[in-house]
């Protein structure tokens, strides 16, 4: 098959990808996400997986795209999907019932959570929603391991009859190092569930389905705690144990730099955690230190809950930041290491804020909102995720909120109820199709007074421009909803138009009910021949 | 020996170029490579760097720790600045002289010359020039590679290759301009370097 020695040089998240290729995946979906985005991007580029017919194509958001891949599972096939970490929150509730179901063909879930918030709302642990769903989860500590647990994750997705959890963090999904792939499994052919009630959650099967699950979990710890992925290393001074999971194992063994570890410690990448390991450190070492990115999820588990003994340290005692990421200076820290710093960052250097491009449409509407703001004394503009979030930054400042995908029409809603008034959403394209539809029937089915303006640049713009489901769709999909034709307008975001639109928009906002303006201006950063596709399209359909 | 990197820029300058032959090359010296990079909302005109590790043993951490690295590239001289606490005590800084200015509140050149020209192993120039003179001022990250070349474990031959290979798709103009570039920083380097 294809395996070879020759190192291909990937990203994390890249080596994941081609692992899912050579575990004989016929299917990935997902919908963009950073620090997720290339794992599918990968694959709609491979060659290999296009002369495989690995379906690739974006889905319109994760709850889609999770059930899309049970039913591929369903099906007897190997299917891959793949989020951000807020996005398992769209797709919980397949998530959590499908751990119910089980699957058929091996199905793996990749989460990348982003500690810090490089590019999110939150730190949120994608661990713990593993453990709620009572499935393995596996964290990979490197490029190398990125790309052989996912291979294994999908053997071991099949042979428990599970979902399988990867859980990635920013760091390693945008770090690149060489790797060495192996063979290539086929594919698997179709074959159905041989219980045909596996997947019928109606209350009398999934009681059975619940109790297996809940009975297969010895299983489980067992599986994990001969885990060729978790590593106990002794070390002759154990005056400290450290369990370093996923990539804090890497800043772990900088802080050695070649050297040995002259601790015992404790590498975990497969969880339920692994009992037997752990309790051999709290038993031989006088104090366990935790190394974890993102939450205290092992040091919580393993602390006793009053942590009277307080022999278990790491985030939770205040050892590591309860916030942020882990780096190789604040485990240095928790080792008790001198840093050695020669320079501070000098006085002179400002700080440089990302912000919308330079010609982008955004900038327009903003120019036009804020005009509107200032005119009509107390409006109040409700956000969404994506490039135009920077609208809440510094010179615009037009945003009141930002929480969640689709957020800006319901909260705009819920304000106009509570007798608000301008109560006013923006939100893009892709981010509408993705959760703001339904959101749009809530208030067409009352009529209630606010402006939805649909920020139309035709891409998923801050994850790299990727396809949008909503292109060419937005004025059929806003009548369907029942939105008036009267009411639903299509301005162009230009400087040129700026007093056009704020006239247009002032007319939509004084009228009392739904309104719609779909602001439409192609993505800055779109290739020219998709732009001009884009303008000619917007041509047709206005006449 | 390791060496430690950090490539520093503005989102949209290209500095991954920079790493992406400096990978390669490594890669092909079967040496051990880590390269991180930002993605999403910081690529949108913000801050943005990478940590580039090269060995011959194994690496551990994506990141470099603060203090250790031996060289930062910029192609903007306050980005260079912002990253000095990583820098080795006998570290080199490299950086484009012209000044990338989105924001308000962008500092006087002066002022930044004056601090980069603090350190004893500071090579500052303008390689944008240096680039528009060979007639083709993107290839200005290749001047900044070309006069750092010296300081990496990477012979000059392995380097050279790594631009032909990365700019081959682009076609054999592309390719000379970039080779020409390199070799216009490594000229430049000497005067700095001794």
């Amino acid at each position: 098959m294809n395996s070879n020695n020759t190192k291909k040089l990937l990203l994390g998240n890249e080596a994941l990808a081609q692992g899912a290729i050579d575990a004989g995946i016929s299917g990935v979906y997902a919908y963009p996400g950073t620090p997720s985005t290339e794992i599918s991007e990968y694959i709609q580029r491979s060659k290999i997986a296009k002369e495989l017919k690995i379906h690739s194509n974006w889905s319109v958001n994760e709850k889609t795209a999770m059930e899309a891949a049970l039913g591929m599972s369903y099906a007897g096939k190997r299917a891959l999907t793949v989020m951000k970490h807020v996005g398992l929150n769209v797709a919980a509730d397949v998530f959590m019932n499908m751990s119910v179901s089980g699957i058929n063909g091996g199905l793996v879930v990749v989460v990348a959570d982003d500690p810090s918030m490089h590019s999110s709302q939150n730190e949120q642990d994608s661990r713990y929603y593993g453990k709620f769903a009572m499935i393995p989860i596996l964290e990979p500590s490197n490029q190398q391991e990125c790309y052989e647990i996912t291979k294994y994750a999908f053997d071991l997705s099949e042979k428990l009859s599970l979902p399988v959890l990867i859980r990635m963090v920013t760091r390693l999904s945008h770090s690149r190092a060489g790797i060495l792939t192996s063979e290539r499994v086929e594919q698997n052919q179709i074959h159905l569930p041989k219980n045909k009630h596996q997947f019928q959650l109606i209350p009398i099967h999934a009681r059975g389905r619940y109790k297996h699950l809940v009975d297969i979990q010895s299983d489980i710890l067992e599986i994990s705690e001969n885990s060729y992925f978790n590593e106990f290393k002794e070390g002759s001074n154990t005056s400290i144990g450290i369990i370093a999971s996923g990539i804090a194992y890497n800043y772990l063994m900088e802080n050695f730099d070649g050297e040995e570890c002259p601790y015992p410690v404790l590498k975990i990448s497969q969880y339920p955690i692994p009992k037997k390991p752990v309790k051999k450190l709290l038993e031989t070492c006088k104090k366990v230190l935790v190394l974890e990115d993102g939450y205290p999820f092992i040091e919580e588990a393993i602390s006793d809950f009053l942590n009277e003994s307080k022999n278990v340290i790491g985030r939770l005692s205040g050892d590591i930041p309860r916030v942020g990421e882990l780096n190789p200076d604040n485990i240095a820290n928790a080792l008790g290491f001198d840093i050695v710093i020669n320079e501070n960052i000098p006085k002179v250097v400002s700080g440089r804020p990302p912000e919308l491009c330079v010609g982008c449409g955004h900038r327009d509407l903003f120019d036009a909102i804020n005009h509107l703001g200032k005119e009509m004394g107390s409006q109040q503009v409700f956000g969404d995720i994506g490039c135009y979030a920077l609208g809440a930054l510094s010179p615009f400042e037009s945003i009141n909120t930002l929480i969640d995908m689709g957020a800006s029409i319901t909260m705009a809603k819920g304000a106009a109820d509570a007798g608000i008034h301008p109560s006013v959403a923006i939100i893009g394209d892709s981010t509408f199709t993705h959760s703001g539809m339904t959101g749009l029937l809530e208030a067409v089915i009352e009529n209630t007074p606010i402006t939805v303006i649909i920020s139309d640049n035709s891409a998923i713009a801050m994850t790299g421009a990727q396809d949008s489901s909503a292109s060419g769709r937005l004025i059929d999909i806003c009548k369907g909803i029942g939105v008036a034709d009267e009411h639903l307008i299509v301005i162009t975001p230009l400087h040129k138009n700026l007093q056009e639109n704020i006239d247009l928009i002032r007319n939509e906002i004084n009228y009392k009910g739904v309104s719609v303006v779909i602001a439409q201006r192609p993505c800055v950063q779109l290739p020219k021949e998709k732009k001009d596709k884009l303008n000619e399209l917007k041509k047709v359909s206005l006449n | 020996m390791k060496t430690n990197i950090i490539l520093a820029g503005v989102g949209g300058q290209g500095i991954l170029t920079i790493a992406a032959v400096i990978d390669t090359a490594a890669l092909d010296n079967n040496l051990h490579i880590k390269q991180s990079e930002v993605h999403g909302m910081s690529q949108r005109g913000g801050a943005v760097q990478s940590h580039v590790r090269i060995s011959d043993t194994e690496i551990f951490s994506d990141l470099i720790p603060q203090g250790k690295a031996d060289i930062i590239i910029s192609v903007e001289p306050m980005e260079l600045l912002r990253y000095l606490p990583f820098l080795k005590e006998d570290g080199f800084l490299v950086t484009d002289s012209n000044p990338f200015v989105n924001i308000t509140n962008y500092p006087e050149l002066e002022d930044l010359y004056k601090e980069i020209k603090l350190h004893k192993n500071s090579i500052l120039i303008d390689a944008k020039q240096l680039a528009k003179d060979i007639g083709n001022s993107k290839a200005t990250n290749m001047v900044l590679l070309g006069a750092v070349s010296s300081l990496l474990p990477i012979s000059d031959e392995s380097l050279q290759k790594a631009i032909k290979t990365l700019f081959e798709r682009k076609g054999e103009k592309i390719v000379n301009k970039n080779l020409e570039a390199y070799e216009k920083g490594k000229e430049i380097a000497v005067e700095f370097i001794s």
